[in-house]
């Protein structure tokens, strides 16, 4: 039960503001995420050709990648838009989601290194992100009434279900993402706690979690493909004539 | 132990705002910072690559085209080539025949007014030599007819009548 008696690095009443908490490990890990991101993608980037190689040619299948997820939801002359938010969005997420796994670290008591994506508050925080930029390129591409039209199609008295579905979309994309992210941690810490309970326990705990290290990474790189597959499911049915 | 729960269901610090509008500010300066130095040039060099691609496409098909007109061209103008020796030669066996023919009928036709020219020398000659063997004969008609009337004459005038008449012949010849 170690992990789960970490205390968070909290500041809070944030500048005197009563409402405004700060989870300092979180701003942290996000700082983190982002930092290798962008360094990722502007060291694959630099030097590029027009026969790629090595991290180059990555990069590429990275794009090809995301551009078959949009390709798979909308039109590809609108989908085009979205594919820098796909591709930020699944390059951050699985940053996030890695850092996790890598290592957990611990400052006394204090709980500083973990992913920034095992927090709710975060990743709702994209899901609502992702909810919003649909109504607002619904609107955008579309125009008002058309949008509008949206939620009373195919049948009028589906209006409460398609506002409800909106909350609940934007729940379910960043409780799913948090849930999975976060299990996969308390089960990585209990594992820690029992590694250093002893000797006996170190080795008891050592092959379980190699395992579930590599689980963990796979669940990593699931949950940011669904998480981005979502989010062009979500757009397209926004910004798409046919729904 | 309200703790312990309290972790299950919110996480390890529950709901932040002050970590949400990091999060946010965070995410949309990465999606504008990775959008202007990552993904703008490299989908800008993946375009670039495309448009190469379906240039040099372009560009082989449309020389393939030009290849085949070209062989097109070549053929038939082979073929016209072909006709017209085949004219020429023809032609050419044509007049050779004709020649041929009109060499033959004019060494005919020579040959035959040739043979018409001899026929008739022959035959003038042959009536030039009638006539002179016909004059003869007349005129030695007549000395012989002479001679039978100057039988009369002595024995010596006939004798001298003779020689004279030998001589004569011989001078004659």
């Amino acid at each position: 039960m170690n992990s789960l008696n970490h205390e968070a690095p909290m500041w809070e009443d944030a500048f005197g503001i009563s409402w405004l908490d700060f989870n300092l490990s979180n701003v942290l890990m996000m700082f983190v995420a982002s930092l290798i991101v962008f360094i990722l993608g502007v060291a694959a980037t630099r030097n590029m050709q027009r026969y790629p190689t090595g991290f180059q040619n990555f990069m590429e299948w990275l794009i090809d990648f995301i551009k078959g997820i949009i390709g798979s939801n909308m039109d590809w002359r609108t989908g085009r838009l979205f594919l820098p938010l796909g591709l930020t969005l699944f390059a951050y997420i699985f940053v996030a989601n890695m850092l996790g796994v890598v290592t957990n670290g611990v400052v006394g008591h204090t709980l500083w290194w973990k992913s920034p994506t095992a927090d709710p508050g975060i990743t709702l925080t994209l899901a609502t992100l992702v909810v919003v930029l649909s109504h607002y390129y619904g609107v955008k591409l579309r125009g008002g009434g058309e949008y509008a039209k949206g939620f009373v199609r195919p049948l009028p008295f589906l209006l409460p279900f398609k506002i409800i579905e909106e909350f609940s979309n934007t729940l379910t994309l960043g409780l799913r993402l948090y849930g999975n992210i976060y299990a996969g941690e308390i089960l990585l810490g209990l594992l820690v706690g029992l590694a250093t309970t002893g000797i006996g326990g170190f080795i008891g705990a050592t092959v379980p979690m190699v395992a579930w290290m590599g689980f963990s990474t796979f669940i990593g790189f699931i949950q940011a493909f669904i998480f981005v597959m979502l989010t062009m499911v979500y757009l397209s049915h926004k910004v798409s004539e046919d729904h | 132990m309200q703790g312990f729960t309290e972790s299950l269901v919110l996480g390890a610090g529950g709901l932040n705002i002050g970590d949400m509008i990091v999060q946010l500010v965070f995410f949309l300066g990465l999606l504008a910072l990775l959008g202007k130095f990552a993904w703008g040039p490299l989908m800008k060099m993946m375009k670039e690559r495309e448009d190469y691609v379906a240039n040099e496409i372009n560009t082989a098909e449309k020389s393939r085209e030009e290849a085949q007109r070209m062989q097109r061209e070549a053929s038939e103008e082979l073929k016209a080539t072909r006709q017209d020796a085949q004219n020429i030669i023809e032609d050419a066996r044509k007049t050779a025949g004709q020649q041929e023919k009109d060499i033959l009928e004019s060494a005919r036709a020579e040959a035959e007014r040739m043979k018409e020219s001899a026929r008739q020398e022959i035959e003038q000659e042959k009536e030039k030599a009638v006539q002179a063997l016909k004059d003869q004969v007349a005129s030695m008609s007549v000395m012989i007819a002479s001679k039978v009337i100057e039988k009369e004459l002595s024995q010596k005038d006939q004798e001298a009548l003779i020689n004279q008449y030998i001589d004569e012949a011989g001078e004659e010849r």
